[in-house]
């Protein structure tokens, strides 16, 4: 019978099935934060539980941390806290944890692919909605609660739903200013916040095959926006060749028993899918949200709904209540309007393919003296690299700070947000009411409308500067890895 | 472990809204804790305070009407975004038992089986109905789980439907690690003598690149 590849990942991993359609998976990797654990150790201790596969299991600190000098001691109390419970339950349990001080420290989603923690054809669960970026690289992930955190603990497994499937596919190619993030927005314009409720999406078409796996990681990881249980992209050589050497990955004749293993993570020609979604992004322009949740998006170039034109009632209150909010005016242009931030970062887009398009932008430029603008790496390994690279003399000159690695502006838990009724302009994943900060106002956009708006000092279209070429950046290093992976996907490659 | 739920009834408030997301039901400061007890006055927080934490006037939940509801009825969408389970503690320790709208976010609704929150499906039409019913402020609801019933106080039944799991679960209110070593223990040491080793990582010396 033909499968599909999340079928074909999903089939090796059931265990067993219990009332109509809920399933026991074997967890091959549980990946964990200070901020949705605690409470799940809480619970395996009060029970005498332990961590079955300590092996298997990998903590990190993330949301709370501030991206600051790490010399400098966590000042909020409540962080410290919680960063402390993780360090305490990591020992306890014999959990590897990569914590605040560690060179390898990063945003959760981050670092699981760069380290060969995240690997084609298994299954990956973490207690954070946005682990179904893991699935840019062939893997089965799912972000889960904390009550099923407990229960991989002490178990290995998980119960889930099946997950309808639903293929989203993007034809042609991207052109110039139109990226990834460009596309998911629309995708989930189009949608709708609950468009994809239930099912797990494949990202499959020529864009996305054209696309190195970092902006594969985009598109997964913004597919929860649209209310997927998850996301998955079928694994290919660029994703072999990204995990290639990493720390985690395996090595030797186990490299090569899983490269024959995930070349068969194809789907399937007959293979069927409950809903499908086209679009063709050659002529997408770029996209940016002007409402409080990722679907209240438009071009650009457009402008902002007037509530009059819209017909269903609830509707019309939602946008309302959401330009209110935005102190927007209806109708009007969403271009032009100030700013008092720009922030590079979060899971979404803040890894090394990033943070070179927004070098390619900024390189030469000066940021607008009404703006705070930051750049948050989204892990430690990203900013070493950047670092030999040179981007951050270029980010620097042009008037970014550089910060450290953490969740940082994207949930405003340590000290990076934005002040009540401050705007900014954000390459995370959410826009909800009060995420940057109480009274924030968030516009979510790809990494090159972020930075041409920090240029301008208001939201600007990215297509209003030329972009500098790989070479006249004039990198001052570049590993091979950096050259396959990063730099080749960006000539076209 | 929840404890078993087999019927809800009390008053219910209208939450005049879709895609209400997990950040609004609780935001992300009131995630910094090691505790699950006491967050319900931290629910739906922002609605209720201002940026200096002064109670602002007139959310539903704070009127004196329906301050004692145990029934929320949203819109499409409740509970989507971020897996925080903060956001069904929140709402079970204000004293939410249940919740009806027309969709959930899939973690949400995972989430809030097995801390024994009720939540349940019914047809757009429906909730609109019960939201204007409701917001008369003496809306009372039977709701039984075993016969997947509402009574309402004119004496009209509305049929819901569980997937007979998540009754069973709710019912039941087993502890679930147990029930899977019990049931399964077996079938997960047979993946693990069978698990393809280069799914294990390798004990990794971390490079200085
Ligand atoms: S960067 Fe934002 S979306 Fe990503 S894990 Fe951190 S808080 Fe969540």
């Amino acid at each position: 019978m033909s499968r599909t590849v999340l079928e074909k990942i999903w089939d090796d991993h059931v265990l067993a099935r219990r009332g109509e359609d809920e399933y026991l998976l074997y967890v091959d990797r549980h990946l964990t934060h200070e901020v949705t654990s605690p409470i799940a150790f809480e619970g395996l201790r009060a029970r005498g539980r332990r961590v079955r596969r300590p092996d298997l299991t990998f903590a990190l600190m993330d949301h709370n941390v501030p991206t600051v000098d790490r010399a400098l001691s966590v000042r909020d109390e409540h962080s410290r806290e919680q960063m402390r419970a993780l360090a305490r339950n990591a020992m306890e349990f014999s959990i590897t944890l990569f914590d605040y001080f560690s060179p390898w420290q990063g945003i959760v989603h981050v670092v699981g692919p760069e380290l060969g923690l995240t690997l084609p054809g298994i299954t990956i669960v973490c207690g954070d909605s946005h682990t179904s970026t893991h699935g840019a690289l062939g893997a089965l992930a799912f972000g889960i609660g904390t009550s099923e955190g407990e229960h991989v603990f002490a178990t290995q497994t998980v119960w889930l739903r099946k997950p309808r499937q639903m293929e989203v596919v993007l034809e042609g190619r991207f052109q110039g200013y139109a990226t990834p993030k460009d596309a998911i927005l629309y995708v989930i314009r189009e949608l709708g916040t609950g468009g994809m409720i239930g099912h797990a999406t494949e990202f499959r078409g020529e864009a996305v095959k054209s696309v190195g796996v970092e902006e594969r990681m985009t598109l997964c990881n913004m597919a929860i926006e649209g209310g997927a249980r998850t996301a998955i992209v079928e694994p290919d050589d660029k994703v072999y060749r990204y995990l290639e050497g990493a720390p985690y990955a395996p090595s030797g004749e186990d490299w090569e028993e899983a490269k024959r293993y995930w070349d068969t993570l194809k789907t399937d020609g007959g293979a069927r899918f409950d809903r499908s979604y086209r679009l063709n992004v050659s002529k997408l322009e770029p996209q940016i949200t002007w409402g409080t949740n990722p679907a209240m998006c438009i071009g650009v170039s457009e402008s902002v709904p007037d509530p009059k034109e819209v017909e269903d009632q609830t509707q019309r209150r939602m946008v309302e209540r959401a330009l209110s909010y935005m102190g927007l005016k209806p109708g009007q242009r969403i271009e032009g309007t100030p700013i008092d931030a720009v922030f590079i970062g979060s899971c979404t887009n803040a890894r090394l393919s990033d943070l070179v398009m927004v070098a390619r932008l900024v390189k030469g430029r000066k940021v607008s003296p009404d703006v705070r603008a930051m750049i948050v790496p989204g892990s430690m390994l990203v900013k070493r690299r950047a670092e030999r690279m040179g981007l951050h003399r270029i980010f620097m000159e042009s008037g970014f700070e550089w910060r450290n690695s953490g969740c940082s502006m994207c949930i405003a838990m340590n000290e990076d947000r934005l002040g009540p009724g401050e705007r900014g302009v954000l390459t995370s994943n959410r826009n909800f009411e009060n995420r940057a900060g109480p009274g924030s106002r968030v516009h979510l956009a790809s990494p090159l409308t972020a930075a041409a708006s920090a240029l301008e000092g208001k939201i600007a279209d990215p297509r209003n500067f030329d972009l500098v070429s790989l070479d006249e950046l004039e990198l001052e290093w570049v590993s091979p890895w950096v050259e396959r992976n990063i730099l080749e996907p960006l000539r076209g490659g | 472990m929840p404890e078993p739920v087999r019927r809800v009834f009390g008053k219910a408030a209208p939450l005049e809204m879709d895609d209400v997301d997990t950040d609004q039901i609780i935001p992300a400061q009131f995630l910094k804790v090691l505790t699950r007890k006491g967050l319900g006055k931290y629910l739906f927080y922002r609605w209720r305070y201002d940026e200096n934490g002064r109670p602002r006037e007139g959310f539903i939940l704070d009127r004196p009407e329906f301050r004692d509801s145990v029934i929320l009825v949203a819109g499409r969408n409740f509970g989507i975004g971020s897996s925080r389970e903060n956001a069904v503690w929140a709402l079970m320790d204000f004293g939410i038992k249940c919740v009806i709208a027309s969709s959930f976010g899939d973690i949400f609704y995972g989430n809030s089986v097995k801390n024994g929150l009720l939540c349940i499906r019914l047809d757009d039409e429906t909730v609109r109905r019960l939201r204007v019913e409701a917001s008369k402020g003496n809306l009372t609801l039977d709701i039984d789980v075993e016969s997947e019933m509402i009574r309402l106080p004119s004496g009209e039944v509305l049929r819901f439907r569980l997937e007979p799991n998540v009754k069973s679960w709710l019912l039941e209110g087993l502890d679930e690690i147990e029930a899977t070593f019990r049931d399964h223990g077996e079938k997960i040491r047979e993946y693990e003598a069978k698990m393809k080793s280069f799914k294990i990582p390798r004990r990794a010396v971390l490079p200085t690149e």
